[in-house]
This record gives structure tokens, C-alpha cells and sequence, in this order.
């Protein structure tokens, strides 16, 4: 118990105005969530995520389903502005076949991204600004490269999140949709190395296990950590 | 080793230990008793099936009942794809080692199934209790494109099961791994739908995800006698949303495609009884 409180001491000193810090604190808040020393750093941990958003950032308040629906549109608006970037000036040796799925995944994702809009209505946060700095457009190999990163994540993101989702109704929406970001990923895989497209030997880091047969689950913050290279918002996350 | 220490510190973590074990008390006793006779190398296992006694009781029925079901479907694909392994006409190279690792997962469900169902695992199928031709696909073993067709919409039925039960298993830990063995499910169909597009003639326009069937059907496999492997996946309304036109450039073949349907457990067990032989269909 008292090792705990001066690790929340410390915790709770940490800047959380540094996106990286606030998911390390909730992070850590979750895996102390177990007993009364849990109870007592939710209750600390909570004064602080009170503080209004500031103007330039969102914030996926995990407490309930609107905030797990609000976390998939955001990692939506990532996917569907990726691919119209693609679709509006696709690499030259992007295949007439491949430009046509690649178009196809874009209209997936940008479907994907307005359900979720529309679905939240009020509750929905704003767009994000993105940051597509790191990918090189001109290239298929480039592109290839970063929509594998976005599928493979985006499925893993969807698989970790089912735990957290309390309806029925939004169990199976969220279940629709991995299913077909799922047949992205091993559509892009395939493209990239015929034959890899269920490779979870190469997705351990996303929580697949081979051996089991099981592809990736990541739990939020852990997402939102890989996606924070191509999103320029800030996403504040909490209760998670 | 000494049990109550082992004991203890679990009562540490789950304050229920005890209770958990107590309708068990006989099980306990046997331990035990047991205990005294065997070597200590195989204590680890001993404890690992007392604790599965005491732990696989608490999935409600409802849980291990999709878990089961589950595990029957992972059988029918298991089987499936390791006889067509060894016996199909399906050509070495990418073609082969794409089959073999579908084989693989499959194999793994199985066996993870299992082993989360414990005790409460339905019986083993065997190769010999199914019947994959299903009366109607003859030359699934013998000719390459029939397996294909079949194999697709084995791993598209599979999609939607798993997406089906997954209320069932709201708030249940196992969640997560159907989620996760549901996502591997779509890799398998994604690539099998590029196999059948790659090698059955008029199948070409077959994509990885599921459109539109032609003249606005349910089925765009053009495959009849799979039709209800595709029941209501012509469906563009999601959670009372309209997805056809929700923005430019969203066809409804684009809305359709952009999210998978599920099956009900019925309509799941009607499929599956086709390729099960008669004693043992659910």
C-alpha cells in the first residue's frame, strides 16, 4: 500500500499535458485498478482528467460505449484519409486492379468513418488533423507499407476493444467492421508477399499469438500510442 | 510443492478459491489421496486439472455452448483442409502452402477451444464423421476449383458465426479470443476469394471483401448452392443508419461490402449439418 501511494505521487507529477505521459499514467492506473489502492488512484487520477478540453484536442472518454465508438471514429478518419490521399494521386506503378481495390477500401473507410459520424451525433468528437509525413505517396511500395500498418492495427484495435463495448447492438456493429478490415489487411499482405496474409507470427507485437492461432488485440492506449505519429490532434484519453 | 501455499496465494488474487472448489470436495479428497501416490513431476499436471475442475464450472452454459459450437466448426474446417492437404489436386508452391496454413490456425482452434471448454468440450470429430461433399459438391477432393468454392464459403460462414455469438460472449474474457480467431477467419476468406477469383473461370471479378451479387443478390460468389452462406450480405442499413449515399462516392455495392453480416447459430447449424453425417449433426 504505501509503495503504492508514492508511485502515485510520482505518477501523478508526471506533465500530462505530454500525450505519451497521459497514456503511461492510464495505463498504469488500469493495471493498479485492484482493490483499495486501486480505488484511491482512480479517485486521484480522476481530479485531474476533469480539465477541459483545450482547444486544439479531443478527448475518448472510455466510461462507456460513446467513448469506444468515438476512439473506432477516430482511428476511421485516420484510415479513410489516408486512402483518399492515395486514391487522389495514386503511385504510377499501382496496379489498374490494385488501384481499383485500393478505391474500393477507401469508400469502406470513409462509409466506416460517417456510420460512426452519424451514429454519435452530438457526442461524436471533431475531425482530426492527420500527419502523413513518414509515408511516401509516390511509391506502392510506400503505400503498400503504410495501409498494411493501418489494417493490421486497426483489426487489433477493434479485437481489443469488443471487451469494452457494454451494448449488444454496438458488439455487433464494431464485429462487421473488423471482419472487413480484416479482409484489408490480408489483401494488402498478399500484395505486398503472396501468402502472408494471415502471418501472426509477424504480429506478435500487436498481441497475435501463432500458436494459437490468434491475431492481434491491443488495448487502447497502446493503439493510440502507434497511430500518434499520423495524428496531429491531441487525443486526450481517460477513464480507460 | 505444497498445496496450501498454492492455495493461499490464489485466495489472494481470487478471494472465491475455496468456494470454487467446494462443490468439488470430492475432486479435492481424490487430489489428495492421489497426491500420495504420485511421483512429484507429475504434480504440475495433477493441479492444472484440479483447478480446470474448479475454473472451466464458472463459463455459464451459454458461454460454453458458442464455445462448443465454435469448436465444431473449427473441426469441420480442421478436417477439411488437412485431408485436401494431402489428397486434393491443389498445386505446390503458394497455392499449397496457403491451404497448409489455414490448416494450421484451424488446428490451433481446435486445440484452443478445447482446452478453454476442458471437461465441458463437446466429443472429438473425427474426418470420418463429416461428409464434405455435402451430396452436391462431388469432386470437392478431386477438383481444384470445387475446393476453392467450398473452402470460401466455409471461411465466410465462419466470419459470420463467430460475429453472431459474440453478444452471447459480451463481458467474458473469452470475447477476446473469438474476436481474435474471428479476424483470422476474414484473413483466411480474404485470400481464398482472390484463389477463386485466380482460378475459376468467370470468378475473376471475385474480390477479397464480399460485394453485391449480380442483379443486386445476396451472393457474389455466383455460386447458387452456397446462397445461404450469404443470406441478408446485400444489406446497406446498419443500426437503423443508411450507408448507400452516406457520402459521395458510396455506392451501395460500396455499403454493402463495407460491412459484414452475421449469421444466427440456426442458420449456422443448417449449413454445417450439410457437411455433417447424419449421427452427428447439431
Amino acid at each position: 500500500m504505501k509503495n503504492l501511494q508514492k508511485e502515485e505521487l510520482e505518477v501523478l507529477q508526471e506533465d500530462s499535458s505530454i500525450f505519451t505521459a497521459n497514456l503511461q499514467r492510464r495505463s498504469f492506473l488500469q493495471y493498479a485498478g485492484a482493490g483499495m489502492a486501486g480505488v484511491a488512484l482512480v479517485a486521484a487520477g480522476c481530479k485531474k482528467d476533469k480539465t477541459p478540453d483545450n482547444m486544439t484536442g479531443v478527448t475518448l472518454d472510455f466510461k462507456d460505449d460513446t467513448g469506444v465508438l468515438n476512439y473506432a471514429y477516430a482511428l476511421e478518419q485516420l484510415e479513410a484519409a489516408f486512402y483518399m490521399q492515395v486514391a487522389a494521386n495514386p503511385p504510377s506503378d499501382l496496379s489498374p486492379t490494385e488501384r481499383s481495390y485500393f478505391q474500393d477500401i477507401q469508400f469502406h473507410e470513409i462509409a466506416h468513418r460517417e456510420f460512426f459520424k452519424k451514429a454519435l451525433g452530438n457526442a461524436a468528437i471533431k475531425g482530426l488533423e492527420v500527419d502523413f509525413s513518414s509515408i511516401n505517396f509516390t511509391t506502392r511500395a510506400g503505400v503498400l507499407g503504410a495501409a498494411k500498418t493501418f489494417e493490421d492495427l486497426g483489426v487489433a484495435a477493434y479485437n481489443g476493444a469488443g471487451v469494452r463495448i457494454k451494448s449488444d447492438a454496438n458488439l455487433v456493429i464494431a464485429g462487421q467492421i473488423v471482419s472487413v478490415e480484416a479482409r484489408h489487411a490480408a489483401y494488402v499482405r498478399d500484395l505486398i508477399s503472396n501468402g502472408s496474409f494471415a502471418d501472426l507470427s509477424s504480429l506478435t507485437g500487436l498481441g497475435a499469438d501463432n500458436a494459437k492461432g490468434l491475431d492481434g488485440a491491443l488495448t487502447p492506449d497502446k493503439v493510440l500510442a502507434a497511430a500518434k505519429p499520423f495524428i496531429k490532434t491531441k487525443i486526450n484519453v481517460i477513464n480507460l | 510443492m505444497n498445496i496450501v501455499n498454492i492455495l493461499d496465494e490464489i485466495e489472494k488474487v481470487d478471494g472465491e478459491i475455496y468456494e470454487r472448489l467446494n462443490p468439488r470436495r470430492a475432486a479435492m479428497k481424490d487430489f489428495f489421496n492421489m497426491g500420495k501416490k504420485i511421483s512429484l513431476a507429475a504434480m504440475p499436471l495433477a493441479l492444472g486439472s484440479m483447478f480446470q475442475k474448479a475454473y472451466g464450472q464458472t463459463n455459464p452454459t451459454a458461454v460454453n455452448d458458442v464455445l462448443n459450437f465454435a469448436l465444431t466448426l473449427e473441426y469441420l474446417e480442421y478436417h477439411f483442409y488437412n485431408y485436401a492437404v494431402a489428397n486434393a489436386p491443389i498445386p505446390a508452391g503458394a497455392p499449397k502452402n496457403a491451404i497448409t496454413t489455414i490448416r494450421d490456425h484451424e488446428l490451433a482452434h481446435v486445440n484452443l477451444l478445447k482446452g478453454a471448454l476442458g471437461t465441458n468440450a463437446r466429443t472429438v470429430l473425427n474426418f470420418d464423421n463429416f461428409d464434405f461433399t455435402a451430396g452436391i459438391f462431388l469432386d470437392v477432393f478431386t477438383n481444384y476449383q470445387t475446393f476453392l468454392k467450398v473452402a470460401t464459403a466455409f471461411e465466410d460462414t465462419g466470419v459470420r458465426a463467430y460475429k453472431g455469438q459474440a453478444p452471447v460472449l459480451k463481458g467474458n474474457d473469452v470475447l477476446t479470443i473469438a474476436l481474435q480467431i474471428h479476424s483470422v477467419e476474414a484473413r483466411h476468406a480474404s485470400h481464398l476469394r482472390q484463389m477463386v477469383a485466380a482460378n475459376v473461370p468467370g470468378a475473376s471479378g471475385l474480390k477479397p471483401w464480399i460485394s453485391l451479387g449480380a442483379g443486386g443478390v445476396s451472393n457474389d460468389t455466383g455460386i447458387s448452392q452456397v446462397d445461404a452462406v450469404y443470406a441478408r450480405e446485400n444489406t446497406d442499413i446498419q443500426a437503423g443508419v443508411t450507408i448507400t449515399g452516406i457520402a459521395t462516392g458510396v455506392t451501395k455495392a460500396a455499403a454493402v461490402e463495407s460491412f459484414d453480416e452475421f449469421l444466427t447459430k440456426a442458420e449456422v447449424v443448417t449449413i454445417a449439418n450439410l457437411f455433417l453425417k447424419p449421427a452427428f449433426r447439431l
